[in-house]
C-alpha cells in the first residue's frame, strides 16, 4: 500500500512538474516575442547572434553539404544507372536536397554546434549569476540576451540550408559530371526543368525557417530554464541536442504531409 | 564609520515572510537601514540572508508583510516601476557575476550604455573614474578571466555604483578573498559609501572585518532576528548566538550537527 501510494504521489508530482513547466514554456515563449522588438531596434545585439549561430556554424554546413551530396551523386548514379536515366542525376540530388535532407541535415547540424553554444551561454550566464545581474541592472535579460539569440537563430538557419543544398548540389555535379561523366548539360537542364520555384524551393525555404523556430526556441529556453550548477548546464544542452532532432524529425513529417499531398 | 548622521529610513521591512514552496525561510522580520548607513545582517548560512538582500532587491516577493525602498513598497510595483527603481541601486554579487564576454572596460560601460544618453567620450571618462576609485584604471582592458577574485570583486563594485545608487546591496563581499583584497574591498564599500550619501546592506560572515566597518548589524537565524545592534553592543553582547557566532564556536544555539536520530540508535553493534 506504501509503494502504491509513493508511486501514485511520484506519478502526482511529475505531471504537476510537467504541467508547471508546460506553462512556463507558454509564458516564456509569449515574453520572447514580447520583447523581439527590441532586439531588432538594437540590430548590431542580433547581428552579432546571427555572426555566432550563422557564421561560426558556416564550415561545417558547407563541408557536410559537400560530404552528402558527393554521397547523393555516387548513390543516385548508381540507382539511376540501373533503369537508364542517368542523365536525371541532377534532378535527383536537387529535389533530394531541397526538399528534405537540406533543410533537416542542416538543422540537425545547427542543432549540434550553434543550438547547444546557446543553451551552453545562456546556462552559463545563469549559473555565474550574470542574468541576475543584468536583471539588479534594470536590464531585462530576455529582452538583452535571449531575444537576440533567438531571432539570430531563425534568421540563420533558412541561409544556412541554403547553403547547405548549393554545397550538396555542387557535391552531386562534382561526382555526377566531373568523375563520372554524366552529361554536364543534362545534368543542370533536367534540374531547371523539373525543380519547381514554389512546390520545391520555397517549401524547403519554409521548413528550414520552422526548424529554426524550433531549434532557436530549444536551446533559449533550456538555457534559461537549466538548474544552474555544472550538471544542470551539461544536462540542459543534451536536452537540446535531443529535443531538438526529434523537433526536426517530426515536424518534418507534418510539414511533409502538408506540403507534398500530390504524392 | 560613516561621517554622516544617519537620517531617515531608506530601507524598511516590516514583518516580512517568506517561503519556497512549503519550506518557510523568512518567519517575520522587521529591519530599517537609514541614509548613510552600512548595515551588516549575519547568521549561519541557510538562514535566508541572502534570500532577505534578494527581497529587497526585489528580485523575490514577500508572502506577507511590507518591503519599503525609498518609501516605495515592492511588493506593489509593476515591472517598469521595479525596473526605474533597481536603476538606483547597485548590487554586488558573491563572485562578481562580470559579463565574460565583454572586457573590464564595457563591464563598468554596461549599465551607462543602457540607461544613458550621454556621449561615448563621457562614458569613457565616468568608467575611467570609477575604475580609479576602486584601483583598477590600469586593467581596463583586460577580460574577467584574466582577474583574480580580488579584482573581479573591484571590477563589480565600480560596474555597481556606476549610476551612484542610493542604495547599494553586497552578497558576501569578502568570501573567498585574500586579507589584503579582503581590506582593501571593505575600505572600498565604506568610502564609496560615504562618498555617494548612499545606504549599504551587507550579507555576510566575516564578523571582524564587518565590525571594523558597519554601522549597524542585524543577526538572523532560523528565518527571524535574533539580535541587533551596534557594532560596539554587538561585542559587548551576551547572547549566546551573537558569542557563538564572533568567537566561531562549533556548538551552541547553532547546532554542529544536522538534525538526525541519535547516534547510538543508527549502530549495529550498540544495538546487539
Amino acid at each position: 500500500m506504501n509503494a502504491l501510494a509513493a508511486t501514485l504521489r511520484r506519478l502526482g508530482a511529475m505531471t504537476i512538474d510537467g504541467v508547471w513547466r508546460l506553462g512556463f514554456a507558454a509564458r516564456f515563449s509569449l515574453a520572447v516575442l514580447r520583447y523581439s522588438g527590441q532586439s531588432f531596434l538594437r540590430l548590431p545585439l542580433t547581428i552579432r547572434e546571427i555572426y555566432f549561430s550563422g557564421v561560426l556554424s558556416l564550415l561545417i554546413i558547407v563541408v557536410s553539404g559537400l560530404f552528402v551530396g558527393l554521397v547523393l551523386g555516387l548513390q543516385g548514379y548508381d540507382i539511376l544507372r540501373r533503369f537508364g536515366s542517368s542523365d536525371a542525376l541532377g534532378i535527383m540530388v536537387a529535389l533530394s536536397l531541397l526538399r528534405e535532407l537540406g533543410p533537416v541535415v542542416a538543422a540537425l547540424l545547427f542543432a549540434s554546434r550553434a543550438g547547444s553554444a546557446v543553451t551552453a551561454e545562456i546556462g552559463l550566464m545563469k549559473t555565474t549569476e550574470q542574468l541576475q545581474a543584468m536583471d539588479m541592472m534594470a536590464v531585462n535579460p530576455l529582452a538583452r540576451v535571449v531575444a537576440p539569440r533567438f531571432w539570430g537563430g531563425v534568421i540563420s538557419m533558412p541561409l544556412l540550408a541554403a547553403m547547405f543544398s548549393a554545397m550538396g548540389i555542387f557535391g552531386g555535379w562534382l561526382i555526377g559530371v566531373v568523375a563520372i561523366g554524366v552529361d554536364d548539360g543534362a545534368f543542370w537542364s533536367q534540374m531547371r526543368a523539373a525543380v519547381d520555384f514554389r512546390y520545391d524551393v520555397l517549401n524547403g525555404v519554409i521548413k528550414s525557417f520552422v526548424f529554426g523556430v524550433a531549434v532557436s526556441w530549444i536551446a533559449v529556453f533550456e538555457g534559461y530554464d537549466c538548474q544552474p550548477t555544472a550538471e544542470g548546464v551539461s544536462r540542459a544542452i543534451t536536452r537540446t541536442v535531443v529535443y531538438s532532432a526529434l523537433a526536426i524529425l517530426a515536424l518534418d513529417f507534418v510539414l511533409t504531409s502538408f506540403m507534398f499531398r500530390g504524392i | 564609520m560613516s561621517s554622516n548622521v544617519p537620517s531617515d529610513p531608506l530601507v524598511c521591512l516590516e514583518g516580512v515572510r517568506f517561503a519556497y514552496g512549503e519550506r518557510e525561510i523568512l518567519q517575520g522580520i522587521d529591519l530599517t537601514v537609514k541614509r548613510g548607513q552600512v548595515v551588516a545582517i549575519m547568521g549561519g548560512s541557510g538562514c535566508g540572508k541572502t534570500t532577505l538582500l534578494r527581497l529587497i532587491g526585489g528580485q523575490l516577493r514577500a508572502g506577507s508583510g511590507k518591503v519599503e525602498v525609498d518609501g516605495q513598497n515592492l511588493g506593489r510595483l509593476s515591472t517598469r516601476a521595479l525596473y526605474a527603481m533597481r536603476r538606483r541601486m547597485g548590487m554586488l554579487f558573491q563572485f562578481g557575476a562580470l559579463f565574460t564576454d565583454m572586457n573590464v572596460f564595457d563591464n563598468v560601460a554596461f549599465p551607462l550604455h543602457e540607461h544613458t544618453v550621454l556621449p561615448d567620450e563621457l562614458i569613457r571618462d565616468l568608467v575611467l573614474m570609477k575604475l580609479h576609485a576602486v584601483g583598477l584604471r590600469g586593467a581596463q582592458s583586460l577580460m574577467p578571466a584574466e582577474l583574480s577574485g580580488g579584482m573581479a570583486r573591484r571590477v563589480a563594485l565600480a560596474r555597481a555604483v556606476a549610476l551612484d545608487p542610493m542604495l547599494m546591496l553586497y552578497d558576501e563581499p569578502f568570501a573567498g578573498l585574500d586579507p589584503i583584497s579582503l581590506g582593501v574591498t571593505g575600505q572600498l564599500i565604506r568610502r564609496l559609501n560615504d562618498a555617494l550619501g548612499a545606504a549599504s546592506i551587507m550579507v555576510t560572515h566575516d564578523v571582524q572585518v564587518s565590525l571594523d566597518l558597519v554601522d549597524y548589524v542585524y543577526f538572523v537565524s532560523n528565518g527571524i532576528i535574533v539580535a541587533q545592534g551596534t557594532p560596539e553592543e554587538i561585542r559587548a553582547s551576551d547572547d549566546p548566538f551573537v558569542r557563538q557566532f564572533i568567537r566561531a564556536e562549533s556548538d551552541g544555539p547553532v547546532p554542529f550537527h544536522y538534525p538526525a536520530p541519535p547516534l547510538e540508535s543508527l549502530l549495529s553493534g550498540v544495538a546487539a
